[in-house]
């Protein structure tokens, strides 16, 4: 009898341990450590007028309409700046997930812009642990205004400018995003009436907040360290909404500048906010998948 | 002395019927759904599950953000905009696989129920599939439908292309047997 006890306990204790032994539990003990890569810190490529540290994906091509329209204080007869716009046409490629290439030219003063752009550090956690992203943006733009007949002082070299950037960003939640970059903006020729310098360094800060899972809010503003007191230009301020819709990405903005490369919009800001001197301007993004279709058997 | 070899036996037995499990070697989610503009489709290969045959009882885990899709865009929205798949990182299924026998061969048909867990809502559902033993492997497939109201997965407004509400999910799942 005794013995029959002892067993109906051990087949009861080996139940018991059989019950416990959740099979999720289990699983989630076979589970490797694994690395969470950030998504989506911004919306776009821009933040509003100055990259963003998002590059376009692999084999992914953004077309890029920018327009920025005259001031808002120009009056009814410029329909407040309505009549007036600046616009630039960009193409970017993603060579990789991480190199981008792009090309771009502006109706400002004519410019033609060529840039590299490099995603060095992902935002992460879990295995690999990284608190921000890295990108690193080289620019370089050709000003085809004035022509050489219209200035024979004027040679290729005066025409062109540089700029580099490394922009940090950290995707606090969900909804915030922060980002700074420093940069700096050299120019082989400068209007000296206007008290330019050849070599700028600034600093620029910027983010995002989400207010729907389709639309933010973005804010960017960058800091000139070295402009000269007398000079004659502003640091650019802008505040923007990002409308996103599938592949396209609206950016819509009020801005002190008409720059849409970073030599204009850090180095070339006329825009004084003070006096109202503000511009409406829009970014349409719109990307195209060249990778080709991905083949798929089960379908 | 009899009772005691019996009880042996029972415990061997029990001991035996618990060590039933299986675990994925290999396996693939994926779902289809179909939409005006374009049909999307994703595949996730890092599914994985346990199968105790002894008793039934299957369990399945898949992280979010490894769905794989035609467009990187696409990966992008279905985690930003529709999982908030840093919120609920992971969809989990625990339930019961009723109608394998494993001495048999050959397909065998099987229904499953049990507790789906996506986007954080979980639900009771009721999927049908097959099941094949095969010398020490165990073959599993099944097809069901999710619909995203379910699973309080909202389809954002401003997006152009219209989504399905439901979406067909199929599973292809390739067991060993496990060992601790």
């Amino acid at each position: 009898m005794k013995t029959n006890y002892l067993l109906l306990f051990l087949i009861l204790l080996s139940s018991t341990l059989n019950a416990q032994d959740d099979l999720l539990d289990l699983l989630e003990q076979q589970e490797e450590p694994s690395t969470q890569y950030t998504y989506a810190t911004f919306k776009g490529t821009r933040l509003i007028n100055g990259h963003s540290i998002e590059t376009v994906n692999q084999k992914e091509l953004q077309f890029l309409i920018s327009h920025r329209f005259g001031r808002i204080n120009s009056g009814a007869h410029e329909f407040w700046g309505l009549d007036g716009a600046f616009i630039r046409l960009g193409l970017e490629y993603g060579l990789t997930d991480q190199l981008d290439i792009g090309v771009g030219r502006s109706s400002f003063d004519k410019t033609y812009d060529f840039f590299l752009k490099y995603k060095i550090l992902r935002q992460s956690k879990g295995v690999r642990n990284m608190p921000v992203t890295v990108t690193g943006l080289f620019s370089t733009t050709v000003k085809t205004t004035p022509r050489e007949d219209d200035d024979p002082t004027i040679d290729f070299q005066d025409r062109l400018g540089y700029a580099y950037e490394i922009l940090i960003a950290r995707k606090f939640s969900e909804k915030v995003s922060l980002q700074i970059m420093p940069a700096t903006v050299h120019r082989n020729r400068i209007d000296e009436s206007r008290f330019e310098k050849n070599d700028l360094y600034a600093l620029g800060a910027g983010g995002r907040v989400k207010i729907t899972k389709s639309v933010a809010i973005n804010a960017e503003y960058y800091y000139r360290f070295n402009a000269d007191d007398n000079s004659r230009n502003f640091n650019p301020v802008s505040l923007g909404v990002d409308i996103e819709t599938g592949g396209h990405v609206f950016q819509l903005h009020v801005t002190n500048t008409r720059g849409m490369v970073e030599r204009s919009i850090i180095a070339e800001t006329t825009g004084d906010i003070g006096e109202g001197d503000i511009h409406f301007g829009f970014n349409i993004a719109r990307t195209f998948n060249l990778g080709g279709k991905r083949t798929r058997s089960e379908w | 002395m009899k009772t005691i070899m019996i009880a042996i036996t029972i415990l061997l037995f029990t001991h035996c019927a618990w060590a039933q499990k299986y675990i994925s070697e290999s396996g693939k989610i994926t779902f289809f759904s179909e939409a005006a503009i374009e049909d999307i489709a994703a595949d996730n290969a890092s599914i994985t599950s346990i199968f105790d045959v002894g008793n039934g009882e299957i369990a399945f885990s898949l992280p979010i953000s490894d769905f794989e899709f035609e467009k990187s865009l696409m990966k992008e929205h279905f985690n930003e905009k529709y999982m908030e798949t840093e919120k609920y990182p992971k969809s989990t299924f625990k339930g019961v696989i009723y109608g394998f026998d494993q001495s048999r061969n050959g397909k065998q048909k099987v229904r499953a129920e049990g507790d789906l867990l996506i986007h954080g809502v979980t639900r009771r559902i009721k999927a049908e599939g097959e099941v094949e033993k095969r010398s020490e492997k165990i073959f599993m497939e099944s097809k069901f439908m999710v619909k995203l109201e379910d699973h309080k997965v909202k389809i954002p407004k401003l997006l152009w292309q219209n989504i399905a509400e439901e979406v067909e999910v199929t599973l292809n799942m390739q067991f060993k047997p496990y060992e601790n």
